[in-house]
């Protein structure tokens, strides 16, 4: 059962493995100048005044788990519309009027965060 | 769908359709907030009315997996009615708290929808979905203020504990699920004694159990209960330790609910759960006695009390599964009553309600005194009111059930916690102070503590209406 | 050995070493992309166990979005000083790790020695036909119609919730 994996793993290692080539091979050909000034930020060509890891809003976080929540609605649509035409003869259009359920749910999810300004960057 | 199957579920079908058409009127209404309180009462007292209309119509529907009628729909009567006792009188705990927004009235009402679910499912994957659409709406309920500190704190606790507790129920339920091959309730329980020989179910079993007794609040579980308690708003603790407990233990009597009926072995599971009843009262009330902040005597008192109904559970028997039901209905009143009360004391929010609070309440506001005490009393188990028979019944099938040592310290337990109970009393009727203190009662309010008091006094006076009911529908 | 149980040798170093690593580390950051490493192992599993169309679900919805979702919280919480973390190995710690350490023990006892027969179990060469997408359709549309329903009302709970905690202005 493993086999039929086989050509996927195969392509992982290559992927793996040329990438990381790719890594080194610039520090094998290139040429070595280290030197302490460029590691340092560049601020403009003045003294760094601060650390630049800045403390991120909290609107990035927003707009993220709403992409995850409608990303996870996509995911339950998936197998839905897949297997759409064989659910029919199974079921009958009651498989659509589930779905619909389903996306009208989230519809008022939705509409709600869109009225409330979720995604406004203000 | 049939429509057999429409009309069984409609319980289901009122509360989730209220739940969205509040938020399309909370997204397209600028001022809603008064709109949906109406919408939700309205639409819980339907509920409630239809739960009890349909309660002798039993089935099961969509491949065994929700069951309705019959006891399902008496756990749909309590949750919608402590529901609808709290958002009565939670508008004008919000008004005063310049926070009231319709988002409150969805949250509840998809919390109740997760509870409801717990009530009805046979399935155990639907268990968890409803465990989690409560938490879910616990957790941010908890956090609803969220200019205060506090709640923050409560919401961050109950969040960081409660996913962790959701692990554990979810292992269970998968390792119950690798040693049965199905999550279905019904056919777990028809096959308990040969699944029982597995260790892997035993292990599953356990694990589901402690997911369980995190979210009723039974010791060592308990950590989370004062800080939650004291930190979420008040009517939100309300509804919590009550409807919240309502739906845990419902989900844990339909899952050994099959310990009643056929010749399971079920003595390891009892002995945990005996042991968990028995750590719960003393430590829930021993701890209660040091309290001074009043929220957070009640959550120790929640804590005792889940020991109380854990012993009807270790007990498998018919008495005493009806028995905590009963003492679950009870509870819920009682509850309700004693920290509704409390939120009507509140006005900094940020201030914590204490004992001192309460000292001379009697001289200046004699009726909030008297239902105060009149709960209190209930609380502690003294007859003539429904905690009374809620304790005696689980007492009495614990002895029934060759389980007398777990109704002797039941017994001792109530004994210690009649001290912090009645302390509340004392310092109302017997102690007196100049400053008189505010209550910031509205006519809501007044109504629902009337309504908690008749129903406590009710079910203390004419217990066997209610616990045949409950029998009745046993399946 | 079998070929499945080379795969499943390999894939569990990765997911130990990395769940390890992701404990040990002192910046958050590698700790996240230790997970994206974690993740894959366990895809690695569930396809092992025949189950394909959960472990396409592992890395898309686990490696791809809710990482997002840690790095995010990483970049808000801001952890530059992590000594400021750093308590002292106190007592409550030691009690910890002592009930960690009979817990390991205890289930290290149990599925290795009690349960033993329980566990050992073959795959069925069926379960390549469970594992679909068809299959699970199936089933999810069918006899777990109300658990489907029921995530969307969860999902719905996140938004709100969202909204309510974090974006929600005070009039």
């Amino acid at each position: 059962m493993i086999e039929q994996y086989i050509p996927l793993i195969l392509a992982i290692l290559i992927a793996l493995l040329f990438s990381l080539f790719l890594l080194k091979a610039s520090s094998w050909f290139g040429p070595q100048r280290p030197n302490p000034e460029k590691l340092s930020t560049y601020e403009s060509g003045m003294e760094p005044v601060r650390t630049a890891r800045e403390r991120f809003s909290v609107k990035f976080y927003i707009v993220a788990i709403m992409f995850i929540i409608f990303d996870i609605e996509v995911v339950f649509l998936y197998p839905w519309a897949v297997n759409l035409k064989n659910l029919i003869d199974l079921m009958g259009f009651f498989i659509i009027a589930e779905m619909f359920i389903f996306i009208i749910i989230l519809l008022a999810g939705y509409l709600y965060l869109l009225k409330k300004g979720a995604l406004k960057w203000d | 769908m049939e429509q057999q199957t429409f009309l069984n579920i409609l319980p289901i079908l009122i509360v989730s359709t209220t739940t969205i058409a509040t938020i399309f009127v909370e997204a397209f209404y600028k001022r809603s907030d008064n709109l949906i309180y109406w919408l939700s009462i309205v639409s819980l007292i339907l509920t409630l009315i239809y739960s009890i209309l349909t309660i002798n119509v039993q089935n099961l529907n969509f491949s065994n997996t929700l069951h309705s009628g019959g006891i399902t729909n008496l756990f749909y009567f309590v949750l919608s009615l402590t529901s609808l006792l709290v958002i009565i009188s939670a508008r004008d705990y919000l008004l005063r708290a310049k926070y009231h927004h319709g988002e409150f009235y969805i949250l509840i009402f998809s919390s109740l929808l997760g509870m409801m679910l717990m009530a009805s499912s046979r399935d155990l994957i639907l268990t968890f979905l409803g465990l989690e659409l409560m938490s879910l709406s616990f957790y941010v309920l908890a956090g609803y203020n969220r200019k205060v500190l506090f709640n923050n704190e409560a919401s961050l606790k109950y969040f960081l504990l409660g996913a962790f507790a959701s692990g554990f129920l979810l292992y269970g339920i998968a390792l119950i699920y690798g040693s049965a091959q199905t999550t279905n309730i019904l056919l777990i329980v028809n096959e308990f004694n040969n699944l029982l020989l597995k260790p892997l179910f035993v292990l599953g079993l356990v694990l589901l159990l402690i997911g369980f007794s995190f979210k009723v609040a039974s010791v060592p579980f308990h950590m989370w209960v004062p800080d939650v308690y004291e930190g979420s708003p008040t009517v939100v603790s309300a509804l919590m330790s009550t409807a919240g407990k309502t739906a845990a233990f419902a989900a844990l009597i339909i899952s050994f609910y099959g310990s009643t009926t056929s010749q399971v072995n079920f003595e390891i599971v009892a002995k945990i759960i005996s042991y968990l009843a028995i750590a719960s009262m003393l430590i829930g009330s021993i701890t209660a006695i040091a309290q001074t902040n009043l929220k957070r005597m009640l959550a120790y008192s929640s804590i005792a009390h889940a020991g109380y109904m854990l012993i009807g559970i270790a007990s498998a028997n018919k008495l005493g599964m009806s028995g905590v039901i009963f003492y679950l209905i009870v509870y819920s009143f009682m509850n309700v009553a004693s920290f509704i009360l409390i939120s009507l004391m509140e006005n900094d929010f940020e201030k914590r309600i204490s004992l001192n609070d309460f000292i001379g309440l009697a001289n200046t506001h004699p009726w909030y005194a008297a239902i105060m005490a009149l709960m209190m009393f209930a609380l502690s188990g003294l007859p003539p009111f429904g905690g009374f028979f809620g304790k005696y019944y689980v007492f009495l099938a614990a002895i029934k059930a060759d389980l007398t040592y777990l109704a002797v310290i039941g017994v001792i337990s109530s004994v210690i916690s009649a001290y912090f109970y009645l302390r509340v009393v004392v310092y109302m009727y017997f102690r007196t102070n100049e400053e008189r203190k505010d209550i910031f009662h509205t006519s809501a309010d007044n109504f629902v503590l009337v309504l908690c008091t008749l129903f406590v006094l009710q079910l203390g006076i004419t217990p066997n209406l209610v616990l045949d009911l409950i029998t009745r529908f046993l399946p | 050995m079998t070929l499945e149980q080379i795969t499943f040798i390999i894939l569990a170093l990765i997911g130990l070493t990395s769940a390890l690593m992701l404990i040990i580390q002192k910046n958050p950051v590698y700790s996240v992309l230790l997970l994206i490493l974690h993740f894959f192992a366990l895809a690695g599993f569930y396809l092992l166990l025949n189950a394909q169309f959960i472990a396409v679900l592992q890395i898309l919805v686990y490696a791809g979005a809710i990482m997002v979702l840690f790095v995010f919280v990483i970049m808000l919480l801001n952890l530059s000083n992590e000594e400021a973390l750093k308590d002292p190995f106190n007592l409550r710690k030691i009690i910890a790790s002592i009930f960690g350490v009979v817990l390991i023990l205890q289930f290290g006892v149990f599925f290795f020695i009690k349960a033993k027969d329980d566990l050992n179990v073959t795959i069925s060469p069926n379960s390549i036909e469970a594992g679909s997408i068809k299959k699970i359709s199936e089933v999810l549309f069918s006899t777990y119609l109300i658990p489907f329903e029921v995530t969307s009302f969860i999902l719905l709970v996140g938004i709100i919730a969202a909204i309510v905690l974090a974006k929600r202005k005070f009039e």
